[in-house]
């Protein structure tokens, strides 16, 4: 699925890092990258210390150790606003929408950041900051055409059903057209015909936009169908990296996480 | 003979009337449809040109005259200009079932021969990749929706803007072909073939000719008074007859415009931004609407409630006379006046329905209920008695005579007559030629003078409204020899909000039992407010309390039946709601949601048997098949239930 190119390109790069909460070590040395156009899995047990991988990948945490290359720039120290103007956009694990206001709205603030207007045009409504609500408008439109969400376009988002939300929520990161897709645990929850949607969403993403996707997810059978590379954490320590085949294969991973084989 | 006929040869073909709503309303918007939300329109100048675009491309692919042409998708503009396209180059085209199988849509393909198809998206051309192997005639496919199709690189599959390109440079070239080509078509041509969906055996190819499809439309016109500036939604099948007047033949004829929705799921929603002044729907539509009403009313605050259910009595009161111009007290009207203001304006409004001039209702029986109710808000709901092989009119209610129980007078150059046996015969302009490659079916149903059986068991009431009692082979007889009319009973069922299907037995038995399939929208929101916890379909159906509510619904069907002096003997004596909902996908249905009384009988045999024993529950396995062609068994137990009879009101004559 990766074979966009020959040489493929790393976008992210993740070097060492460790990452605590007072005692409680959460990451260590961790390193592993991401190429260009692919489908990067991040599986491992509860309280492997995913989210927290994720977190510090958009500048919400702050990794006491190792660094950070993405598109080729180093930091250690990043806000998430910065992470997002960088390109990066996510999900999470509890949806987090705006309840009250509508799934067009939901979408369109994911363009906040590419709006460059100021308040007073836009809270007059004129000239410039109208034409730039009409193409972000259009943008929006584009993400509910391709989520196909047509029908709840006016719907206040909380009174949707997960599955749905799950989707307005993926349709705000995609508003923000990102080159790094963070996916936290996107079909928690699912059952299986709303799993098999936002798997063909996943896929449909990556293909159609080119967009490189880093996901954490649990059910395993999804992990191994759609992603190119999986990283494995376990408490913290990198237990095993590379493809579906590979890690599947791999008798730590079988032991810590797809558990032991008895016979 | 009314209206226009055959001898008027410049507009007796959809290609001619195209070149001259062009001329002479060529600004004004032929076709609507919702793109990233925003309504995007075309003029009648806009499809002629798009039209002729394609239909060279389809001529420079290597489409030829009588060559059959496969349509199928959602309602599209872009699908609705290749029915004109195919026409204009001297092809049939076949408009198909989008939502058919893989095996349907492989046996129409198949038995229509059709050289090209034409679809709308992904969807479509991968259903069409898998059965291309058993259908050799089948060329090229042209898709025009692009998205999810950048990887498929085979050579047959087109983009609908590539074959317009290839299309333009064709014209380019020989500029005197389209004009020709559409001149050269003449009214008495075939100009479509619709597959009816058949409740018994295959579907069988209907073909209908130009003057079949605009005389009858132009007469549709007539009655009812339509002109350009109608307002029209297209939401149902295209593959449907009532489709392909409602949205093409009579918009061609009046030339008014034709709007599409964004997409299945949006329709109530682009409903009420169109605003149509010219509606179509099947009851189950109307049904649900209202359903979806009262729901939310129950929702609604305490005074909302009591406001409404007080205008609604009004309305229920003296609409209906007032819609019929019959005389009504002046307090009445003031009241009724008042409640439009209050509560029918703005509900008709939230449902889209506030401009509509002409509703038509059709397909299945309305239940009496939801009839008064949208009529008594002012709606000028009308039902229509209709068929594929009539070119759809047959019977319509006339304005100020709507009468609930009956279709309505004969349609303009209608003739009808009742057979002995109770069957009803029509003979229109609008009769179709023949079945397609099936000379024996057309024999059965097309007498040597003309005449089409319906198939339809009925009789004129003393007002000389037509009334439709049953499909007459179904009309059977008790052991006792009670007349016993399996879908009167049914729909008397049906109309209650919380039975979605019925199935009624009793044809040679000793009394009459019945299925039930409950609504799971209604029953599961009545069982939510009541806390009863479900885990589906199948859960909620084998619960006693739900059987409580369904057994009102069967007593009242009864004491209904018992009023009526030839019906009175076939009540109801033991029921069973089903464990799985009646679905096409199982060939219980058809896709227009008729029973297929065949099949149901044969997979629920053990379940009929149950009904005529003495058993109260009885185990069974059922197979399901999902959309994508899997299988899957469901098991349960069915309770089945005894329903008292109530004693004949009324005394037979003799």
């Amino acid at each position: 699925m990766n074979a966009t190119s020959n040489a493929p390109e790393t976008l992210l790069k993740v070097e060492g890092i460790s990452l605590s909460f007072g005692g409680v070590k959460a990451l260590s040395n961790i390193s592993f990258d991401v190429r260009k156009g692919e489908i990067r899995a991040i599986i491992g047990p509860n309280g492997a210390g995913k989210s927290s991988m994720l977190n510090c990948i958009n500048g919400f945490y702050h990794p006491q150790e190792g660094q950070i290359t993405f598109k080729g720039e180093t930091r250690s120290q990043m806000q998430p606003h910065e992470a997002a103007k960088q390109g990066i956009a996510r999900t999470f694990q509890n949806i987090a929408l705006f309840k009250g206001m509508s799934t067009l709205d939901n979408i369109m603030t994911g363009r906040n950041l590419k709006m460059k207007t100021n308040f007073l045009w836009q809270a007059l409504h004129l000239g410039p900051a109208r034409r730039e609500e009409m193409e972000h408008r259009e943008a929006a439109e584009r993400v509910i055409d391709f989520l196909e969400i047509e029908q709840i376009r006016k719907t206040p988002v909380g009174r949707l059903p997960y599955g749905l939300q799950k989707r307005v929520e993926l349709g705000r990161a995609l508003a923000a057209e990102p080159d790094l897709l963070l996916l936290d645990e996107p079909m928690a929850g699912m059952n299986h015909e709303e799993k098999e949607d936002m798997c063909r969403y996943i896929l449909d993403v990556n293909d159609q936009l080119g967009t490189t996707i880093v996901l954490i997810e649990h059910d395993m059978s999804v992990v191994m169908d759609i992603s190119d590379r999986v990283v494995v954490l376990d408490y913290g320590r990198l237990l095993a990296d590379g493809t579906p085949d590979v890690v599947r294969a791999n008798q730590a991973v079988i032991n810590a996480y797809l558990g032991v084989t008895h016979e | 003979m009314a209206g226009l006929t055959s001898s008027s040869g410049l507009r007796d073909t959809f290609p001619k009337l195209l070149l001259e709503n062009a001329r002479v309303r060529g600004d004004k918007p032929a076709n609507r449809e919702k793109d990233y939300g925003i309504w995007l329109s075309w003029s009648w100048r806009d499809i002629s040109d798009e039209i002729r675009a394609l239909a060279c491309g389809l001529k420079d692919l290597g489409v030829d005259r009588g060559d059959t042409v496969c349509i199928c998708g959602d309602n599209r503009p872009h699908l609705y200009w290749a029915l004109t396209a195919v026409q204009s180059i001297g092809a049939v085209p076949v408009p198909v079932y989008q939502d058919s199988v893989a095996d349907e849509m492989q046996y129409i393909y198949d038995h229509a021969e059709a050289k090209v198809a034409i679809v709308e998206n992904q969807e479509q051309v991968d259903k069409l990749l898998e059965i291309k192997g058993h259908t050799p005639k089948l060329r090229s496919i042209i898709y025009n929706d692009s998205r999810g199709m950048m990887h498929y690189d085979q050579d047959d599959l087109h983009s609908y803007s590539s074959i317009q390109d290839k299309g333009r440079a064709y014209d380019a070239a020989n500029p005197d072909f389209y004009l020709d080509s559409v001149e050269q078509g003449s009214g008495s041509d075939v100009c479509a073939m619709l597959y009816t969906s058949g409740t018994t055996g295959r579907p069988k190819g209907v073909m209908l000719s130009f003057d079949n499809l605009l005389i009858t439309a132009n007469n549709g016109c007539i009655r009812e008074g339509l002109g350009e500036d109608e307002e029209t939604l297209a939401y149902l099948p295209m593959a449907w007859i009532g489709d392909n007047i409602f949205s093409h033949a009579q918009a061609y004829c009046a030339g008014y415009c034709v709007s599409c929705p964004e997409s299945s799921d949006t329709v109530l929603e682009d409903l009420r931004e169109i605003g149509p002044t010219y509606f179509f729907a099947p009851p189950r539509i109307y049904e649900s609407l209202l359903t979806t009403v009262m729901i939310r009313i129950e929702d609604a605050a305490k005074i909302k409630q009591s406001m409404f259910h007080y205008f609604m009595g009004v309305a229920k009161r003296v609409g209906m006379d007032i819609l019929d111009g019959n005389p009504v007290s002046f307090i009445d009207r003031l009241l009724y006046g008042i409640g439009n203001i209050l509560v029918y304006g703005p509900l008709k409004n939230v449902l889209g329905l506030s401009k509509v001039r002409v509703g038509y209702t059709a397909g299945e029986a309305i239940g009496p209920d939801i009839f008064v109710f949208y009529r008594s808000m002012g709606l000028n709901l009308k039902q229509l008695y209709a068929s594929t092989e009539a070119s759809v009119f047959i019977t319509i209610q006339p304005d100020g005579e709507v009468n609930p129980e009956s279709a309505g007078t004969p349609a303009i150059d209608v003739d009808l007559k009742i057979a002995d046996n109770g069957e009803i015969l029509f003979k229109s302009p609008g009769v179709f030629q023949a079945y397609f490659k099936n000379e024996e079916a057309t024999r059965e149903t097309k007498t040597e003078d003309g005449w089409v059986r319906t198939g339809d068991a009925g009789y004129f009431d003393p007002q000389g409204h037509l009334r439709i009692i049953d499909r007459s082979k179904d009309v059977g007889k008790l052991t006792d020899g009670t007349l016993f009319a399996p879908k009167f009973l049914e729909n008397k069922l049906k109309f209650f909000p919380h039975i979605k299907e019925a199935v009624s037995f009793g044809h040679e038995r000793d009394y009459v039992t019945a299925f039930i399939n409950i609504d799971l929208e209604s029953v599961g929101n009545w069982a939510e407010r009541r806390n009863i916890a479900y885990s589906g379909y199948t859960d909620l159906a084998g619960q006693s309390v739900v059987y409580d509510l369904i057994q009102d619904c069967v007593e009242q069907v009864n004491r209904d039946l018992a009023a009526d002096e030839k019906l009175a003997g076939s009540q109801i004596k033991r029921y069973l709601i089903l464990h799985k909902e009646l679905d096409a996908d199982d060939g219980e249905l058809t896709r227009t949601r008729k029973l297929r009384r065949q099949p149901i009988a044969e997979r629920y045999d053990e379940l009929i048997e149950a009904l005529y024993s003495g058993k109260t529950v009885c185990p069974v396995e059922a197979q399901v098949t999902y959309e994508d062609g899997r299988t899957d068994t469901i098991n349960a137990d069915v309770q089945i239930r005894d329903v008292v009879t109530v004693e004949p009101t009324v005394q037979a004559a003799e």
